[in-house]
């Protein structure tokens, strides 16, 4: 395994040892097991890894949506993992987390502009026209027209829907932001437009992201380093160019040959592209 | 638009689909024309929204009857569906069947996998004793490469993974013994390495019975790969449709052209195969 290519000192975040347990009637599954890595300030590191390698609860953790069962989770010099709720949420406005299902994710009652506003208010921004004009902004930033301010999530396609819980993860002026799987519900076309998005924003605020992916060529277009997870341990690591031109670890191999990119697909119904893939898999047949 | 020597399996001619909604009617299919034949694939692609799974639901008349008109002419094995109805009934489950998109939610989460691909197999063969279907039936869940097909036969839907679910889906379909295969976003919900199996036992089965494919997807790199023909479609047109590395490495109109600059791509590595290294970067020759 090598060493993430910042030094400790100007990190960011650091990831330590970092264990999460989920309860289960058989003892506990370790979902996260020892995972150990770190950020710089404006640096994007992804994390990618099959269904059920721990990659979302890895992302749940460093939110403190769950607490870890041991390990270190750093930011900026406070370690997160061991606070309590009432000493981690002054923090919490500093951490944000940009959710994979659009569907779910908002609250259906509200507006457009109420659910942007919310953070705000949260925020301490007392006055109303203020918290108005704010969220007009972000709503704007995140390339939404002004007629969304007072229409409601199900009035939105799923692309806007990913781009309001952009701008409500931004209302609370975050330094780091965690996506998990946030483009991966919607079009192609729209995946490329929610990603100039994030990345245009981290060029203007030097915002830090972790992008939780399972698609390789998302993770090349928007990380500079990257994290791959297997069954809750980390494989390998390092810048993600090098890392997806040269993969060492034989699970990010299969990984890497499984992505189908169009353009590098060769002659008429190659079999060979998806065999060798296929061949590594009969593995994938031990449940039950 | 090239065509078979033979008479196509699929024949697709003007094919417009109305859809009554709460909004009034929408026309989702509009006028659209293909053909597919024995052992070829052919892929309708495109965004949400474009039409792609209306046009295959259609095809198979599984569109909602009274909420659905549709008009033109889908021949299926010769018998035009659109004109009649009870063609389609006929021909589902025997010359043509349907691999759902979502495994999850596609098989009863009450009976056993065997069960299920055991009605599929009566179905086509009424005849058939417990026994034989069984026996047919794990003889299909090793074709689609399940192990331990004996022992799984009693299992539930639960106590596999979803790649593994998407296979039973295959060996369900597969158990009409179809000239034809409708594959609805067949891979979408699965990993890509778990993709890559189903995608690979697809062209296999392909390659050993023959079976033409009409396959739904919006990614272009499963379109590329098991293709022979593509059609790019946006709101219910067609406004592009070639041959699959054509459509990929010179395609004539913008919204192709934008749909593949808007994929992700991957960059070259240093795969030991032989596939990467005649073109620089995917240049178009």
């Amino acid at each position: 395994m090598s060493q993430p290519t910042a030094a400790h000192q100007d990190a960011f975040l650091t990831v330590e040892g970092l264990v999460v347990d989920y309860p289960t009637p058989a003892g506990p599954v370790r979902a996260v097991d020892h995972v150990a890595f770190s950020v710089p300030r404006g640096g994007s590191l992804a994390v990618v890894g099959e269904s059920g390698c721990g990659k979302s609860t890895l992302a749940r953790a460093i939110v403190r949506l769950l607490k870890p069962a041991s390990g270190r989770i750093v930011l900026d010099g406070t370690d997160l993992a061991t606070l309590t709720e009432r000493r981690l949420r002054p923090l919490r406005r500093r951490v944000q987390m940009v959710f994979q299902d659009p569907y779910g994710s908002l609250d259906p009652h509200l507006t457009a502009e109420e659910i942007v506003a919310e953070p705000l208010r949260l925020a301490g921004v007392k006055d109303k026209a203020e918290r108005h004009r704010r969220a007009g902004e972000l709503l704007d930033r995140v390339g939404l027209p002004s007629s969304a301010l007072h229409r409601r999530p199900a009035e939105f396609s799923g692309g806007q829907r990913q781009r309001i819980g952009i701008a409500r993860a931004l209302a609370s002026e975050p330094d780091l932001l965690v996506c998990d799987e946030a483009t991966s519900a919607l079009d192609v076309s729209v995946q490329a437009q929610v990603l100039d998005l994030l990345r245009e924003l981290q060029t203007e605020t030097g915002i830090t992201y972790i992008v939780i992916a399972h698609h390789l060529g998302v993770v090349r277009e928007i990380s500079t380093d990257i994290v791959v997870l297997k069954a809750g341990r980390v494989v390998e690591s390092g810048p993600t160019a090098a890392v997806l031109a040269s993969p060492t670890d034989p699970y990010t191999r299969a990984l890497r040959r499984a992505a189908l990119d169009p353009t590098a697909i060769r002659g008429l119904k190659p079999r060979a592209a998806a065999a060798p893939t296929a061949a590594a898999l009969s593995s994938e047949g031990t449940g039950t | 638009m090239a065509s078979p020597a033979h008479d196509p399996l699929l024949e697709v001619e003007d094919l417009q689909i109305e859809l009554v909604t709460q909004r009034g009617v929408v026309r989702a299919v509009d006028g659209v024309s293909f053909t597919v034949g024995h052992g070829e694939t052919v892929t309708l692609i495109g965004e949400s929204g474009s039409g792609k799974s209306t046009t295959a639901m259609g095809v198979l008349r599984l569109l909602p009857e009274g909420l659905a008109v549709l008009s033109g002419a889908a021949r299926i094995g010769g018998e035009d569906v659109v004109a009649d109805p009870d063609a389609a009934r006929r021909a589902r489950g025997r010359t043509v069947s349907l691999i759902p998109q979502d495994p999850m939610t596609a098989l009863s989460p009450v009976h056993t996998v065997g069960r299920q691909l055991g009605d599929a197999l009566r179905l086509r063969h009424p005849g058939l004793s417990r026994a034989e279907a069984r026996e047919r039936g794990t003889d299909l869940m090793d074709q689609v490469r399940i192990s331990k097909p004996e022992t799984r036969w009693k299992a539930y839907p639960h106590q596999f993974s979803g790649g593994m679910l998407q296979r039973i889906l295959i060996a369900i379909a597969l158990a009409a013994e179809p000239q034809l295969l409708v594959a609805d976003e067949p891979t979408s919900a699965l990993d890509a390495t778990v993709q890559a199996g189903v995608l690979d036992l697809l062209m296999d089965l392909q390659e050993r019975t023959g079976v033409g494919m009409l396959m739904i997807t919006h990614d272009l790199g499963v379109a590329r790969l098991v293709s022979d023909r593509i059609h790019v479609m946006q709101e219910g047109r067609f406004v592009e449709s070639g041959p699959a590395e054509q459509i990929v490495e010179r395609p004539e109109h913008a919204y192709t052209r934008r749909l593949l600059a808007a994929v992700p791509g991957l960059g070259p590595w240093d795969e030991d195969g032989l596939a990467d290294d005649n073109t620089p970067l995917g240049a178009a020759r």
